[in-house]
């Protein structure tokens, strides 16, 4: 073992980027009970978007434009697949859920032809800096700065506006919200908009750390960042936060170790598996758990 | 609305059945020949540059003669996918439309996995770039255009300890994949015979974030890394290690040898050295048709990579095609296992090198590998030297 500030900062950057990832699927989770199985390839489609736009168009364009079609993404999935299965079982809606998943991965793999697309490199952010005598990309440092900052403005949204309020009556009770009159389906679209919009801003951070952009790109850090969100608690925002850096972090100490570097993503799972075994409702769990 | 919606999608799906019975019957000779490559996945880009060189090879000799009939060529390509356990699968759809001799594949990992499926249907494979000495070893159905890794690992270690003067190397891996593991484990071997140290590391499937290997790299004191991995991740290893401004040459083998590493080296402060089958100026005249024939066909210029740079494999892939030619020929028949039979003496020189088997697993005998050196500027490759084991 042999660890060194490099592997702290990788550690933060990917926990950063894990933790947007995590907000998506514990939100969703909190409001519909449902775990958003495409919620990775989203983050995929987002980069492949940016891949294809910034062909077309400057950065300085591509960057709000890829924002506001993965939004559109996210929000017509909902529409499209979880909408008219409202009134379904929820074991239907996930399946509903994987069946996306498969959607959105087989049409990157038509369009990209199955070849690793290459993610442009986005000026001043990915330039290396020096930090501690560490030479990194300027991101790894404003990932984690940039994930601090839209997670208070996220919870400051739930707590102190109109729609915050509505989420939180939802996930308490969907049925007596409905009943209240709160605009159940304009919650639920929020919620997926307000997911994908950090998936979005996730991706743009992690394919600038790693340029390369492959339909199954989305697949492990959708894993991971599950995890996360179990491992947090699922339904809980700073759980989920809090779980994606310590995985992000634990993954990078144990990859400092050559012999053990391969076993980092068994820790992962292994972590979950321990988690679910010990303390099922997670870091920050609600007591009482809905069977799905 | 819904009892349409439902009506129509039926109805196209009967349209797409009865449209693969649209195939016409026309009265000419053909011979099959199955391209065994993959088209997505982690060797996606390496695959569609080695069927190119296949593709064009066609293009300049679409026809064979058997006995004095005029047979067309028929080229049946499939996409293992770069996957192991896909390749047995792509390997019977082959077998299930009766190709006379399968070429292929790129990565020896679905070559050695789609091995048994052609010995049953007994049908020859002609592996144009699978380097690992398992694809072709106790069996007499697979043969090799290229070198084997023995060979490519040892030239690697002996350039790096003897030409480049380096004393410590650091290697990169892909678990279970058995050409990265082969060149590795070969590499260690005649490295450390010679007096050097080496470190392995491994990294699993999809990984993408190599900065802590990397650092781990550099922090052992290593002075190159060693990484023949896919292109999938050598792209990133490129990226990764010029970020970090990592002072270590980055050497690897033939599948590094693509415009994918080169347009992601471009403009950035690394050294990248590879061994590869063919360097481009070898022969005029191939160089000349197979860039015209790329250019002129915008689904070949995507295939290729975005621009007309000739690729080690697909000089290899060209061969690899009239070689299956002259077996076509010496055996005077469209029967795989005449094919296969008549492999064993084929002699061709092709435009990378003269090609004959040896009489024990059917490699061909190979004893140059060419070194190349990225040139980050003008984001083409320098050639260094040719190296031979010693």
């Amino acid at each position: 073992m042999n660890i060194t500030i490099d592997h702290l900062l990788a550690g933060i950057s990917v926990g950063g980027q894990y933790a947007l990832i995590a907000i998506g699927y514990t939100m969703v989770y909190g409001i519909l009970r449902l775990i958003n199985f495409a919620h990775g390839d989203v983050f995929m489609a987002s980069g492949l978007i940016v891949v294809y736009l910034t062909t077309a168009m400057p950065l300085q364009y591509a960057i709000p434009l890829v924002l506001f079609l993965t939004v559109m993404l996210g929000f017509f999935i909902e529409r499209a697949a979880y909408k008219p299965l409202r009134q379904a079982p929820r074991m239907s809606v996930m399946i509903s859920a994987i069946g996306v998943s498969y959607l959105i991965q087989n049409l990157a793999l038509y369009i990209t032809g199955g070849l690793p697309q290459t993610y442009p490199a986005i000026p001043w952010i990915s330039d290396s800096i020096t930090i501690f005598g560490a030479v990194t990309k300027r991101v790894t440092i404003i990932t984690p700065i940039l994930t601090i900052i839209l997670i208070v403005l996220l919870v400051a949204l739930i707590r102190y506006t109109k729609i915050g309020m509505a989420m939180r009556a939802v996930s308490k009770d969907f049925e007596t919200a409905q009943l209240m009159g709160i605009k159940i389906n304009r919650v639920i679209s929020t919620t997926f908009v307000i997911g994908s919009l950090l998936a979005a801003v996730g991706s743009l951070l992690y394919f600038t750390s790693y340029q390369s952009v492959v339909p199954t790109s989305g697949s492990m850090p959708g894993l991971k960042a599950f995890v996360a969100a179990v491992f947090g608690g699922i339904g809980s925002i700073p759980g989920a936060v809090i779980g994606a850096f310590i995985i992000g972090i634990c993954e990078n100490l144990i990859k400092s170790s050559t012999e053990f570097a391969i076993f980092s993503d068994a820790f992962t799972f292994a972590l979950l598996i321990f988690v679910l075994c010990v303390r099922p409702t997670g870091l920050f769990g609600e007591k009482s758990i809905d069977k799905v | 609305m819904k009892k349409i919606v439902a009506l129509v999608l039926a109805a196209l799906m009967l349209v797409t059945v009865f449209a693969a019975c649209g195939e016409t019957k026309t009265d000419e000779k053909v011979i099959k020949i199955g391209i065994f490559e993959p088209a997505s996945g982690a060797n996606g880009a390496g695959g569609k540059q080695e069927t190119l060189g296949i593709k064009y090879a066609h293009a300049v000799c679409p026809t064979v003669e058997i006995n004095g009939e005029t047979y067309k060529v028929e080229l049946v390509p499939v996409d293992n996918q770069s996957a192991d356990d896909k390749a047995p699968t792509a390997a019977a759809e082959l077998v299930g439309k009766k190709v006379s001799v399968v070429l292929g594949s790129y990565g020896s990992g679905v070559s050695i996995a789609a091995s048994d499926t052609f010995k049953q249907a007994g049908i020859p494979a002609i592996g144009v770039t699978c380097t690992n000495p398992k694809v072709t070893e106790g069996n007499s159905h697979y043969f090799r255009i290229c070198f084997l890794d023995p060979f490519q690992g040892t030239v690697l270690a002996n350039y790096a300890y003897n030409e480049l003067g380096y004393r410590t190397a650091y290697t990169l891996g892909e678990t279970g994949n058995e050409y990265d593991q082969g060149l590795v484990h070969y590499f260690t071997e005649a490295f450390t015979a010679l007096g050097g140290k080496v470190e392995n590391a491994s990294f699993v499937k999809d990984t993408s974030d190599f900065n802590t290997l990397i650092t781990n790299a550099v922090n052992s004191g290593a002075e190159v890394i060693f990484a023949p991995t896919s292109i999938q991740y050598a792209q990133l290893i490129v990226e990764q290690a010029a970020a970090k401004n990592a002072d270590v040459t980055l050497l690897a083998s033939d599948t590094w040898d693509s415009n994918v590493i080169l347009a992601a080296a471009k403009g950035k402060d690394v050294d990248i050295q590879v061994t590869t089958f063919y360097q481009e100026g070898g022969n005029a005249e191939f160089d000349a048709g197979f860039k015209a024939w790329i250019e002129g066909d915008s689904q070949n210029l995507t295939d290729n990579g975005g621009d007309s740079k000739i690729a080690a494999v697909s000089a290899m892939g060209y061969d690899a095609y009239f070689v299956a030619l002259e077996a076509i020929k010496a055996a005077n028949s469209t029967n795989p296992a005449d094919i296969m039979a008549a492999l064993w003496d084929v002699e061709y020189t092709g435009v990378t090198g003269a090609i004959k088997f040896d009489e024990i697993n059917g490699d061909a005998d190979r004893s140059t590998a060419y070194i190349k050196k990225a040139n980050t500027d003008t984001a083409l490759w320098d050639f260094v030297k040719e190296q031979g084991v010693n």
